[in-house]
């Protein structure tokens, strides 16, 4: 039985997955109000919908697919956290280098 | 030589313990060996996300997103797609209760919002299709298509896994084994609801600026 406790499966409650389903529909929500009344313009409105991206991508990881209850040690938070850096990498080193070959031409 | 005898005599006393501990580390390895595919996973979107960013000013003269992409069409299935990731959750949870009818009832849903979704997905495609904006249009259409489309495919064998999970479950209730596979497959669909999020906003939100 000790077996059960200690499985990867055993774990989330309603009040978990409630919650995170609750806080994403705020977080869809508000982007899609301030994309269409056009209350922000540009770049600020572009920071502020992607940091909204991230924050629930993170409930959900934490919410939905419970990053922090897996067993010691969390090799898969050490993979997820290295994919993101290299995901980053690869997103902003694009935008970066092909922006700078804009300005050339 | 003595330790060595000492060592495999003690494991001769727990092996049937250490059997059902290697059993549980083999099931423990397969998720984390499925939490490394979705990280994977996580750099083939990183690639066609970063294609999609630069190339989504190369119209080529033709329609933009903001002309293709339809407000109610997209957060329709943005909300289809949360709501199907939500009752997945709501699966596993009824599973680590030992409830499979309610298990296999929370898989169906999830798997009939997910085909709404696919089905949303084909239905916006072939109008863009018929309105000549295809793959081949132009630079950001080939950028799109391939992305969104990439997305599409997950959630598409996605649903074809998640049926087969069903018919495994039907037949031989839960098991050690049948657990993984839910507990992997509802990992899966939060996946691609979090990768839609970005889609969401880098491609449709930004697209109807």
């Amino acid at each position: 039985m000790e077996h059960e406790t200690t499985q990867t499966h055993a774990h989330g409650s309603v009040k978990s997955y409630v919650t995170g389903f609750a806080l994403s529909i705020v977080l869809t929500i508000i982007p899609i109000v301030l994309v269409l009344s056009h209350a922000l313009a540009g770049k600020p409105l572009i920071v502020t919908i992607v940091l909204l991206a991230v924050l629930q991508f993170l409930i959900q990881l934490f919410f939905f697919m419970h990053v922090r209850e897996g067993e010691q040690p969390r090799y898969n938070v050490m993979a997820l956290i290295l994919g993101c850096v290299i995901v980053f990498t690869i997103v902003a080193g694009s935008m970066w280098i092909m922006s700078f070959n804009a300005a050339v031409q | 030589m003595a330790h060595t005898a000492v060592h495999q005599a003690s494991r001769g006393q727990t092996a049937a313990h250490a059997h059902a501990a290697e059993h549980h580390d083999q099931e423990g390895l397969k998720i984390l060996g499925f939490w490394i595919f979705l990280v994977t996973d996580c750099l083939l979107f990183g690639t066609l996300f970063a294609a999609y960013v630069v190339l989504r000013t190369h119209t080529d003269g033709g329609p933009n997103g903001k002309e293709l992409f339809e407000v109610p069409g997209f957060v329709a299935e943005t909300f289809i797609l949360l709501t199907s990731s939500f009752t997945s959750g709501l699966a596993a949870l009824a599973m680590n209760q030992g409830k499979r009818n309610q298990l296999l009832g929370w898989l169906a849903v999830t798997a009939l919002l997910g085909a709404c979704f696919v089905g949303f997905e084909v239905s916006e495609f072939a109008k863009m299709a018929g309105e000549g904006a295809t793959i081949s249009r132009s630079a950001f259409l080939s950028a799109f298509f391939t992305l969104v489309g990439t997305h599409g495919l997950h959630v598409s064998l996605g649903l074809v896994w998640m049926t087969a999970i069903m018919l495994q479950l039907r037949r031989r209730g839960i098991t050690a084994v049948t657990r993984r596979k839910v507990f992997v497959i509802s990992l899966y669909w939060h996946f691609l609801d979090a990768v839609w999020i970005f889609l969401f906003t880098v491609v449709y939100l930004m697209g109807v600026m």
